[in-house]
């Protein structure tokens, strides 16, 4: 009976995913039909007349990739050394509030942090991010990006922004994992003589990889579905290509629909943005999967 | 309270349909309103009809039908009405559907919309009421320049890159003795679609001539400066980067505390305040014809009237000009006399402006064809 009971909502959940995807897809079709351009290759987004079409997923596909990447790149190294401080380092009454505090950060919601983003953090990275352009402007991606970095809307902001709400999720599976670590190794490793730092590269981090690896890719994932804090946040570019810098602004695929939601008139623009969720579908599909293979193929070893 | 109203509505009913008379209507409102009519005054005295209105349509008059819906309770105890602000599209698929009584449209229907409208009055054609205005502020943040003077040309010019500077010459010209910095200026625009863009964008090729040319439409295209989402976001972003400007409904542009620039029309600049938004709307031309009231926009935004501020958005109210139901053309038209008279008086503290004096009285007339 209990197989059953598994069995089925097993069944269900991939049912049910399988049945978003038809539904995403049915509903994009004619709208992928009407369109003038190339959905895959184009970056131009003008959907209000039915009857001249044309939108193409590049421009948002940049930001959405580009704002998730670079808050997966400041939260990881923070998410682990904040895991391994509350597992090895810190006395336990101290990690248990430590750790309270930092899941806490999970339950904010995300217009809040979009709100801090554009009224305070915004403003407050001006400075650094003129810094940056000014002194490394030679660097690709400090370079001008196709929105003013004194209005504080580039994927540099919504970066940090992301990175600080996916840092809860990286920090609390990774610590979960961290602390399963069996107390047997680390205990042979102390007896062998290892400093603490020898113990955690031994035995902790080997341990845990696949777990922080996942946890990340489960924050990768929070993150290119973002909609509020990014639709705050990000300010619109009118059109103009990114220049592939951290600097350029616009919208991701899910700030983008809820940006023009309030708009959808028939129901071919409609299914301009359903396709470009389609495509947000797919991107988090892809990520979960890599996830899935790297947690298999590590522990395996 | 409720109950008695309601059985002389009823006697009402019967009376009138013993006249056999659909036409009967001004006899049975008036009669209506001496006993509904507590002793509130007004030119605005007459409440009939059904008890309960139910409209929909633009988000950009939410503000004022509520003030509305608040006056017409005052002014009609027991009558209500439900404004739905889920846009012009919605309002009008709804209206035409025969789901709402009336709609609210930034803009004027389209001639398929015209020949649904028809359908769903049996016949009869629907009015545009203009009964809603909103002016546009051009707002910036430019600290130690109170007074700044821009036209249409300057403006066109700013929101589509060819004038980068706040000390460049065209501005300068004409703003003689202010001292302007010579400091970058980013336009800020609503990178949602949005009546507002539509109707700025439409003032610029009416007031610019030859200097605003990527045209208009609902989303921003002049290709600079940054986008902000809503109303709220476009003035927040002012309010919090130095030589910024965009174009906003003035109460969004007072709630931030921004600076106003005043428009020179071609007879001088002006302030944006209820009398030249006022002026503005007195000087507007109709397309429409007799009670069809549909404002001709370019002679708005194209004004050279003196004192005139020409940047002012209209919201209509779209009605049939006979209802199927004579029940609902009375009490569309007591919420319409009400909306057009008392409700106005608060109307400039929610940011719109109240109507002037002798576009008030054509409103009410053609209010009253309304069967």
């Amino acid at each position: 009976m209990f197989r059953g009971l598994a069995l089925g909502s097993g069944g269900f959940v991939v049912a049910l995913i399988a049945a978003i995807g038809i539904f995403l897809l049915l509903q994009a079709l004619p709208s992928l039909q009407a369109n003038q351009v190339s959905f895959l290759t184009s970056g131009e987004w003008t959907t209000g007349d039915p009857n001249d079409m044309r939108f193409g997923i590049l421009y948002l596909l940049w930001v959405t990739v580009a704002t998730a990447a670079f808050a997966l790149v400041l939260a990881m190294p923070v998410a682990l050394g904040i895991a391994l401080f509350l597992t090895q380092y810190a006395p336990r009454a101290l990690a248990r509030v430590f750790a309270y505090i930092i899941d806490l950060l999970a339950a904010v919601p995300s217009i809040i942090f979009g709100l801090w983003g554009l009224q305070v953090l915004g403003p407050a990275l001006v400075p650094t991010a003129e810094w940056l352009n000014t002194n490394l402007g030679w660097f690709p991606l400090f370079s001008d990006g196709n929105v003013s970095i004194r209005g504080g809307g580039t994927i540099f902001t919504a970066g940090i922004v992301l990175a600080v709400m996916i840092l809860p999720i990286i920090t609390a599976i990774t610590r979960e994992i961290f602390e399963r670590t069996p107390k047997d190794q680390i205990e042979g490793a102390l007896a062998l003589g290892a400093t603490r730092w020898e113990v955690i590269r031994t035995t902790v981090l080997p341990f845990g990889r696949a777990g922080y690896v996942s946890g990340s890719m489960l924050g990768l994932g929070r993150a290119l579905g973002e909609t509020v804090a990014l639709y705050l946040i990000l300010s619109g570019a009118s059109g103009r290509a990114p220049e592939l810098s951290l600097f350029d602004g616009d919208a991701t695929i899910a700030s983008k629909i809820a940006n023009d939601a309030a708009e959808f008139n028939n129901e071919i623009s409609a299914g301009a943005y359903i396709a470009a969720g389609l495509v947000l579908f797919v991107l988090t599909f892809v990520v979960n999967a890599l996830a899935r293979w790297i947690t298999t193929s590590r522990t395996g070893k | 309270m409720k109950t008695k109203r309601h059985l002389t509505a009823l006697g009402l009913a019967a009376a009138s349909a013993l006249l056999l008379s659909a036409c009967g209507t001004d006899d049975n409102s008036a009669s209506r309103g001496d006993d509904a009519q507590g002793g509130n005054g007004g030119t605005s005295g007459e409440c009939a009809g059904q008890e309960n209105i139910q409209a929909e349509g633009a988000s950009s008059q939410a503000n004022a039908m509520d003030e509305f819906s608040v006056v017409y309770q005052e002014e009609c105890a027991g009558f209500s009405i439900d404004y739905n602000p889920t846009g012009s599209g919605a309002g009008i698929k709804q209206f035409n559907a025969g789901q709402v009584d009336f709609a609210g449209s930034d803009s004027p229907l389209k001639d398929e919309e015209i020949t649904a409208a028809t359908d769903r009055c049996e016949g009869a054609v629907p009015l545009h009421l203009p009964m809603v205005f909103g002016p546009v502020a051009i707002a910036y943040n430019l600290p130690g320049v109170d007074d700044l003077v821009l036209d249409g040309e300057t403006i066109a010019q700013i929101f589509n890159g060819t004038i980068t500077s706040w000390n460049d010459d065209a501005i300068a010209a004409l703003n003689e003795g202010v001292d302007l910095p010579d400091q970058e200026i980013l336009p800020i625009f609503r990178s949602d679609e949005s009546g507002t863009t539509e109707n700025f964008q439409q003032y610029l090729e009416a007031a610019a001539g030859d200097a605003w040319t990527s045209g208009g439409g609902k989303s921003f295209t002049g290709g600079v400066g940054d986008g902000r989402a809503k109303s709220d976001g476009v003035a927040s972003g002012v309010a919090s980067t130095e030589g910024s400007v965009t174009y906003v409904e003035v109460s969004f542009a007072h709630s931030n505390d921004l600076s106003i620039a005043q428009i020179d029309n071609g007879s001088g600049a002006v302030e944006l305040n209820d009398e030249s938004t006022g002026a503005a709307i007195t000087n507007a031309s109709l397309a429409g014809d007799g009670a069809d009231m549909v404002i001709d926009l370019d002679s708005v935004y194209g004004t050279q009237a003196e004192g005139a501020y020409p940047l002012v958005m209209a919201t209509y109210q779209i009605v049939c000009s006979e209802y199927p139901e004579s029940e609902t053309a009375e009490a569309v038209k007591s919420f319409l006399r009400v909306a057009a008279t008392t409700g106005q008086e608060n109307l400039s503290t929610l940011g719109y402006v109240p109507l002037p004096d002798e576009f008030q009285e054509q409103l009410l007339d053609s209010v009253e064809t309304i069967s």
